[in-house]
């Protein structure tokens, strides 16, 4: 209903807008192609995370291309760069949505981005994949979400830690939602693992100086450190954590560190050595698909070759998974192509086995643990199709279909 | 006790890093009035310097204490040359051009090096205090701290240099009518404030993650620090870095960081209401 | 010279611009088109009120965001908890005025005057920008809304009709609405500078001495200036906010500060619609530039701001008319012998 009136509107208000002054959005040719719209930061503080990302978004559209096409149409991709800045966030996502009407939107890295644009993704009725790990509680219908959350990573890293190292746990996170949430499950699944977390601290991202904290976690002794640390101040603690010398004597893991898969090229081996993490992709992975996925972007991008992280990954898995249900619907509409993927099909990605819960759409996805060694992590264990518990708590869209809100997640 | 030998390092070193931080824009804005905007651009290219040197095999000493400072130093004079020069007397002006300069670094920097460089470890290992170790480098960022402020006031107080940056920081038109050449001197000054700023990233480099846009993290404190301090270069700074680092750094260890971070802020607003000149506008007057 | 409004033909030329674009724009434009120029009159608005003490109070605020920011978060949280718009927007006024107030008590009865001054709003915003960025935990929430520090508070009310809470503006209105009130903002201000309160400020802002000598209260002065230069940035902010319906700590970011300071100084000092089209000629050039891929984009702007500082250095506005005025002399000095132009001090 609201589809008519909203189209209906936006052809009038076209058909003006083609007489009017000159503006200086000028949209794109209209040629015959789908348009596709990404939305990642390529300037700004951000950019280490979207670039990559981009690139992959790139790579996608032009396999599709090759391999065809979708619905005998050729994709083109509509970038644009939002510079880290919400308010320019919210622009191009209104200008995807309305000027360039793009058939869908890949994109959004931080989860004040994705708040700035899923709404409006939602209004007008575009459909949005969001292709990053979080800190989970999203609930709209619209949105495809196939990053990992917290409940995914952290309940499988927490018990492998504490066989490994033992009990006593001191928490450093951001200060921020991802931090804080994080932080939260670290200490449920802690606690539920007959541990005990002496301590959380939460540092502001532009914090720089770590020795009082490290002074304090020698003091308290712990037998490890959880790190919920993010951005490039936060660089700093693993930094001054080796070079006091605390590397050798307190184990440490982290469900963020190389999210974006830049802190392991940035840490030196003496530093990021032996820092245990998990994550729903590492470019580590031994299956033939990975190799022969990573072959095609080592071709593709011969003298930039993308960082790889999950978050490039899971940009290459939101194209992909999205071009099948295009095919498999054999219409751009959102509402067949949304049916499709509520079907609970599975996905053979190079992180693995992916599919959608279509009670939640987020990833029920394969989570790995891997140990760092000279800029590589090893993968030491492989955790097959774990569901979002942590969204699953919060959402159902099968019972309220118009949802269209983040849930703050609380474990209290 | 050992803790307590913890704490007051910890409380020195906070305040040798705003030292660090704060000398190079001290002597920029001190002497010539000039807000650098792009004062954590800087730094972040002295960091740079360390990182690119250090990756091609230079020793990492010689990188932090000369190359750093060199080649900030001298890009610093291009900036005066090319930019500043035409703004002295514009101090708003200066602020928005830096800022755009800033920027262009920033995506400079970027598009040259790329944003995800491997860094280089903290040198020297750690130190066993008790039950304790804290990195030996620490005692390197308080021994250049001192350094930088004892080598300043030398230069000020007993070279020929010192005296004619002095007279022309008093009062520009009689120092030109004595001969000297005003403008060289201004480019010295930014260049060697430069320099200093790219020394303190230098050193900052082995305790950070380099990164382009890694100067905002380091640009309000510099600045609250040099202002609070008021126009004296040394004493200022020296002044408002013990002050404010200690009551930062004590805040940090009994509560954290947040608080700490306002507790710096919170006091730089106390003194400058009592003190509107910064600490040595009415303290200290006739220090350098 | 400030010239009595009722004279100068630039007001009338202005506010005419004003009210055509405000009623031909809906019609004209297309939705998108309409939300981009929403954004360029908001932070109009909020450039005004820099423009306002910084140009015709001689007050340098460092920290404009500062009310800005609380502006956005007054109206998000009070509109969020009693679930209509009104008087949140009204509240969203008064309250960074009275903090406005409150602050510059505390700056110039401490007589902290030139860099001093910045330096303590940007303190202050920084204290701010701190404070509510470490309000992530489920423990900082005001009645039913949650600050949520770095992620900002989502899902802010759109304006509504006053006393009916249903009856949102949609964006047309909206914008019809901020351009109404951008009109009155400048006529406001204009009327205002025009005054004797107005006069008495840029006789402070040339020479403070003369003016306390003359028997003028400079403190008091400075604070009523400063006080309506922040509640207008405070009222830009709850305008920012409902347009969004999003805020983040970023309202109160330095770089939100330095923002206002470049649109002035880009459009030039002591003038008002200088700032506007700062506003709206650096937005869009940083909207444009998203769009294109070539180099970067920080590269490219940070270029086009130092080459804007060092080849216009008193600011579009003024330049532009020192141009006009100077060809004008030219082109009347080759009919009959004339002086040359003489600087004008811009009052547009």
């Amino acid at each position: 209903m609201t589809k008519l009136s909203r189209r209906r509107f936006l052809q009038s208000s076209a058909a003006v807008a083609a007489g009017s002054v000159a503006l200086p959005f000028a949209g794109l040719a209209q040629d015959d192609a789908i348009l596709v719209g990404g939305l990642h930061d390529l300037s700004g503080g951000l950019d280490t995370s979207g670039i990559p990302m981009s690139q992959i978004f790139e790579l996608a559209l032009k396999e599709i291309n090759d391999t065809g096409g979708l619905l005998g149409r050729q994709v083109k991709p509509v970038i644009y760069d939002p510079q880290s800045n919400m308010s320019l966030y919210s622009q191009y996502a209104t200008q995807l949505a309305l000027k360039d009407k793009v058939a869908v939107v890949h994109g959004g890295i931080t989860s004040a981005s994705r708040e700035t644009i899923r709404p409006i993704f939602h209004r007008f009725k575009t459909l949005y994949f969001y292709n990053t790990l979080y800190e989970g509680g999203v609930c709209d219908r619209n949105e495809i979400t196939l990053g990992t959350t917290p409940a995914q990573t952290v309940e499988k890293l927490i018990p492998y830690v504490m066989n490994l190292w033992g009990k006593k746990v001191y928490t450093v996170a951001a200060d921020y939602n991802y931090g804080h949430i994080t932080a939260a499950w670290f200490k449920r699944y802690v606690e539920e693992n007959g541990g005990e977390v002496v301590e959380t601290e939460f540092f502001p991202l532009d914090v720089t100086q770590f020795g009082s904290t490290i002074a304090k976690i020698q003091a308290a002794a712990p037998d490890i450190v959880l790190s919920a640390m993010v951005g490039t101040g936060h660089f700093g603690f693993y930094r001054q954590w080796a070079a006091a010398g605390m590397k050798s004597r307190i184990p440490m893991a982290s469900t963020t560190f190389g999210a974006g898969g830049s802190e392991p090229i940035i840490m030196t081996p003496e530093e990021g050595d032996g820092i245990i993490t998990s994550f729903g992709y590492y470019p580590t992975i031994d299956t033939p698909a990975n190799i022969a996925w990573k072959e095609k972007i080592a071709a593709a991008y011969p003298s930039n070759t993308p960082v790889l992280s999950e978050l490039a990954e899971v940009t290459w898995e939101g194209v992909m998974i999205w071009a099948d249900a295009v095919r498999e619907a054999g219409t751009l509409d959102r509402e067949p192509i949304l049916e499709v993927l509520e079907s609970g099909k599975t996905y053979d990605m190079p992180a693995g086995k992916v599919s959608i819960d279509p009670l939640t759409h987020h990833a029920i996805r394969d989570v790995y643990i891997a140990d760092l060694k000279d800029h590589e992590f090893i993968i030491k264990e492989k955790y097959e199709q774990v569901p979002p518990a942590d969204t699953q708590m919060v959402c159902n869209l099968e019972e309220d279909p118009d949802a269209n809100v983040h849930h703050e997640i609380s474990l209290n | 006790m050992d803790y307590t030998i913890i704490v007051v390092i910890e409380i020195l070193r906070a305040i040798s890093w705003l030292v660090l931080l704060a000398a190079g824009l001290g002597i920029i804005f001190g002497m010539m009035r000039v807000i650098n905007f792009a004062h954590g651009e800087f730094l972040m290219l002295g960091g740079y310097t360390v990182i690119m040197s250090t990756k091609a095999g230079v020793n990492i000493w010689f990188a932090m204490l000369v190359l750093a400072p060199l080649c900030v130093g001298l890009f610093g004079v291009l900036v005066e040359r090319l930019v500043i020069r035409f703004l002295y007397g514009r101090i708003l002006d200066s602020l928005l051009a830096t800022w755009g300069l800033s920027l262009l670094m920033i995506g400079g920097v970027t598009l040259i090096f790329g944003n995800t460089v491997e860094g280089v470890s903290t040198p020297l290992g750690a130190v066993d205090i008790g039950a304790y170790s804290i990195p030996a480098y620490n005692f390197v960022l308080i021994f250049f701290a001192a350094l930088f402020m004892v080598a300043i006031w030398g230069v000020m107080k007993f070279t020929r240099a010192g005296l004619i940056a002095r007279a022309t920081m008093q009062n520009p038109a009689m120092a030109e009518a004595l001969g000297i050449r005003t403008t060289w001197v201004y480019m010295a000054t930014f260049g060697i404030g430069s320099a200093v700023t790219g020394l303190a990233g230098g050193l900052l480099a082995p305790l950070t993650g380099v990164v382009p846009t890694m100067g905002v993290n380091f640009v309000g404190q510099s600045f609250i620090t040099v202002i609070t301090g008021g126009a004296s270069m040394i004493a200022g700074t020296l002044s408002a870095s013990t002050l404010l680092g200690s009551i930062s750094q004590g805040m940090t260890i009994l509560t954290g960081p947040v608080y700490g971070d306002a507790a710096l802020l919170l006091a730089a607003l106390v003194l400058l209401r009592l003190l509107p000149q910064g600490i040595t506008g009415r303290i200290f007057t006739r220090s350098l | 010279m400030e010239k009595p409004v009722a004279k100068d033909p630039g007001f009338y030329i202005m506010v005419l611009i004003g009210l055509l674009i405000m009623f031909g724009a809906p019609i004209w434009f297309d939705l998108f088109a309409i939300m981009q120029v929403t954004q360029y009159v908001v932070l109009s608005v909020y450039a005004l009120s820099l423009a306002y003490i910084w140009g015709f109070g001689g007050i340098l605020s460092f920290g404009q965001s500062c009310f800005f920011g609380l502006g956005a978060y007054t109206f998000a949280v009070s509109s969020i908890n009693i679930g209509e718009t009104t008087f949140p927007f009204i509240l969203s006024f008064v309250l960074p005025a009275a903090f406005g107030a409150a602050l510059g008590y505390f700056m110039f009865y401490g007589r902290l005057s030139d860099v001093y001054l910045g330096v303590v709003t940007m303190v202050v915003t920084l204290i701010f920008w701190k404070i509510i960025n470490h309000t992530a935990g489920p423990e900082y929430s005001i009645g039913d809304a949650r600050l949520g520090g770095f992620n900002g508070i989502p899902s802010i009310p759109i304006l509504n009709m006053p006393g009916d809470p249903d009856a949102w503006l949609d964006p047309a209105q909206m914008f019809k609405f901020f351009m109404f009130l951008l009109i009155v903002v400048y006529i406001g201000l204009r009327v205002l500078i025009a005054s004797d309160f107005g006069r008495v400020s840029v006789g402070i802002r040339e020479n403070e001495t003369r003016s306390s000598l003359l028997g003028y209260d400079v403190r008091r002065h400075k604070v009523i200036i400063f006080a309506i230069g922040s509640g207008i940035a405070g009222m830009a902010g709850a305008m920012w906010a409902t347009y969004q319906t999003f805020i983040d700590p970023n309202a109160f970011s330095l770089e939100m500060s330095a923002k206002a300071l470049i649109w002035v100084m880009a459009g030039g000092v002591g003038t008002l619609a200088g700032p506007i089209l700062g506003v709206i000629l650096l937005q869009w050039l940083s909207l444009k530039l998203g769009t294109l891929q070539f180099l970067n984009n920080f590269v490219i702007l940070g270029a086009i701001l130092m080459v804007l500082v060092l080849a216009l250095p008193r600011g579009l506005v003024p330049s532009v008319k020192h141009w006009a005025l100077t060809g004008w002399e030219m082109f009347r000095r080759r009919e009959r012998a004339a002086p040359p132009a003489k600087e004008v001090t811009s009052d547009v």
